[in-house]
């Protein structure tokens, strides 16, 4: 056998077609296309059951598709598996590591399944708890560690063996904001080393903070691919909320924003209730500009957020349907506070 | 910074050598090792097990079996060593598959089956470990048996009884190394297990001397291999027929892992 090259894709370090997987009449994947260019992250944005970890599953050689072909770093799934290993990491939905063993037990023990000298991997594994600030709990039991230190300690074991291309499923579901904060630091402190990473999510802000180029799948069907900024676009943008000190104000600046003539999908509307103006927004050129008209005229605010679309607002828009399987209890959580 | 075209591996590149195996499953027995540091209460089942079993069965059998074996107590304390060997090396086996199940509930699994090593070393590993705890619980099987008043009459026979017995144990371990693989939580293995475990332990002449039995369970305990393994223990350590019971008990360990290790290992590679 030998290496399946790739040259319409020979940059693509993920790529994808027709992958199906049926699980019975579940159809987990129906038929997917995925390219990756090399260095960049793209995110694979999906409600529960929407396929995305099976595709990560497949492209793990955990299992095997029914039918259509992917290669990663030009090695097929399916015929080269064990080339496909060595260029690969993966951190799993719920953290991957022995939480019996300590953190550093645990990146040592990677180390020599990778085939690294005992030198070599108690070297790089007192280095990835240095870089992912785990030295202090470097003896402790992994089970003693917070949700956070477990994601770190997960993430610096799949890149013991420096990996090509890294797969990281919803590495912050179930995290706490902050914790999430930290793990986005990290993976974007990968992506800066050059890895090649594909990132499930159904977190919209997620998607936008770390992807360069988005997948959005539904029920195993890829319903919509392209740049962050694009699809951002399709769906209609940010909403921009901006509340006066004085409740008064809000008619005045409702007209002054009118007369910037900034239009998203919907129009500005005036929240009496909670005497916040909302405006669509569909870049941060049109946030800037709010931001100085109502400095120019004077208007003291008291807050200003921005919210992005909801994962559910994601799939109206592109699907015409609500996201197919029950969401979990956790929304999408996409504030974030704007400094003014 | 381009690995993922920079890296051309060939299938020979990728294949693994045998140093590369032992290495595998020398970190890997180095885990399970430092599991039982991490929770020693782990191995009170090595421990306690030949303690209480060999002192209930002598001081509570060991009078009456002991007379129909033309002896009293002294006499089935001969009987039963060996025996209890045979039963410590079926019951401890199931271990291995408890802790396998537990494995797979969490996410490490996935994790060693995206590595490039070879799908049998995280199995060679769990048996490496589970053997050692075995010969441990042996060690404690002797000493509590020489308290007793066992008498060990040949030293090397010892030696080849446990050997024996680990051979055998190792096969039965595959078995339940599958069904720690197919069944979904560590509940069902024991529970499965002792369903298998029952009747062989108590059908066979581990504890008592079968020529009491009804002609059908005698024909049962005939190709029990408990009790050829049982049997061969008592001619290898007291004195007696031996090279029947022990080729049966060979033959019994070699065919059974001939079957069930390719079984497991191909369970484990396909298990989705």
């Amino acid at each position: 056998m030998t290496r399946i090259d790739n040259p319409a894709g020979a940059s693509h370090a993920v790529h994808v077609r027709g992958l199906v997987k049926h699980y019975g009449e579940t159809k987990a994947l129906d038929g997917v296309d995925l390219d990756v260019r090399e260095g960049t992250v793209m995110g694979v944005l999906g409600p529960n059951g929407a396929g995305k970890t099976t595709l990560v599953r497949i492209l793990s050689t955990l299992i095997t598709p029914d039918a259509g072909r992917a290669t990663v770093a030009g090695y097929d799934v399916v015929r080269q598996p064990r080339q496909l290993r060595r260029v690969i990491g993966l951190t799993g939905q719920y953290a991957s590591v022995d939480e019996k063993l300590p953190g550093w037990e645990n990146l040592y023990m990677i180390g020599r399944l990778l085939d690294l000298s005992r030198k070599d991997a108690r070297a790089r594994a007192d280095e990835l708890l240095e870089r992912f600030s785990l030295t202090e709990a470097a003896k402790r039991p992994a089970s003693t560690y917070s949700g956070g230190m477990r994601r770190r300690l997960d993430l610096a074991a799949s890149l013991i063996g420096r990996p090509a291309v890294l797969y990281l499923d919803e590495p912050t579901t179930g995290l706490d904001p902050r914790t999430r904060n930290e793990v986005w630091d990290e993976v974007q402190r990968m992506v800066g080393d050059g890895v090649t990473v594909l990132l499930t999510t159904q977190y919209m802000e997620e998607a936008e903070q770390l992807a360069d180029e988005l997948t959005v799948v539904d029920r195993g069907k890829v319903i919509a691919t392209g740049g962050i900024e694009e699809l951002k676009a399709r769906v209609g943008g940010r909403t921009l909320r901006v509340r006066p000190v004085d409740p008064l104000q809000l008619r005045p600046l409702a007209d002054v924003l009118d007369e910037l003539g900034i239009t998203g999908l919907a129009t500005t509307t005036v929240d009496t209730e909670s005497g916040t103006l909302l405006v669509p927004i569909l870049s941060d050129e049109q946030l800037t500009a709010v931001v100085g008209a109502v400095t120019a005229r004077g208007i003291t605010i008291s807050a200003i957020t921005t919210e992005l679309p909801s994962l559910d607002e994601v799939f109206l828009s592109l699907t015409g349907h609500r996201a197919s399987a029950p969401q979990d209890a956790e929304p999408a959580d996409t504030r974030e506070e704007v400094a003014v | 910074m381009s690995a993922a075209t920079a890296t051309t591996l060939t299938d020979a590149d990728a294949r693994i050598p045998l140093r590369g195996h032992l290495r595998h499953t020398g970190a890997l027995v180095r885990r399970n090792l430092l599991w039982i540091r991490q929770d020693p209460e782990s191995m009170f089942d090595a421990l306690f097990m030949p303690i209480v079993f060999t002192l209930l069965f002598v001081y509570v059998f060991g009078g009456s079996i002991g007379q129909a074996l033309g002896g009293g107590q002294e006499r089935y304390v001969q009987y039963v060593i060996p025996g209890m060997l045979a039963m410590m090396s079926m019951t401890l086996s199931q271990g291995v598959g408890t802790g396998f199940s537990q494995d797979f509930n969490s996410g490490v699994m996935d994790r060693f089956r995206s590595l490039p090593i070879g799908r049998g070393s995280v199995l060679f590993a769990k048996i490496a470990v589970e053997l050692a705890r075995m010969l441990f619980a042996t060690a404690i099987l002797m000493v509590v048996a020489v308290l007793v008043g066992f008498h060990i009459h040949h030293w090397t026979g010892l030696f080849a009884t446990v050997g024996l017995s680990a051979l055998f144990a190792s096969s039965i371990m595959w078995v339940f190394l599958t069904l720690g693989v197919m069944l979904k939580n560590a509940q069902s293995v024991q529970g499965v297990g002792f369903l298998v475990l029952f009747p062989l332990q108590f059908g066979s002449s581990i504890f008592a001397p079968t020529k009491s039995m009804p002609g059908w369970l005698q024909h049962f305990t005939d190709y029990n291999p408990l009790s050829t393994l049982a049997d061969a223990a008592r001619g290898l350590m007291v004195g007696g027929p031996v090279a029947h019971d022990l080729w049966v008990t060979v033959i019994w360990s070699v065919g059974i892992t001939a079957i069930m290790a390719p079984i497991a290992i191909h369970k484990f590679r396909t298990k989705t």
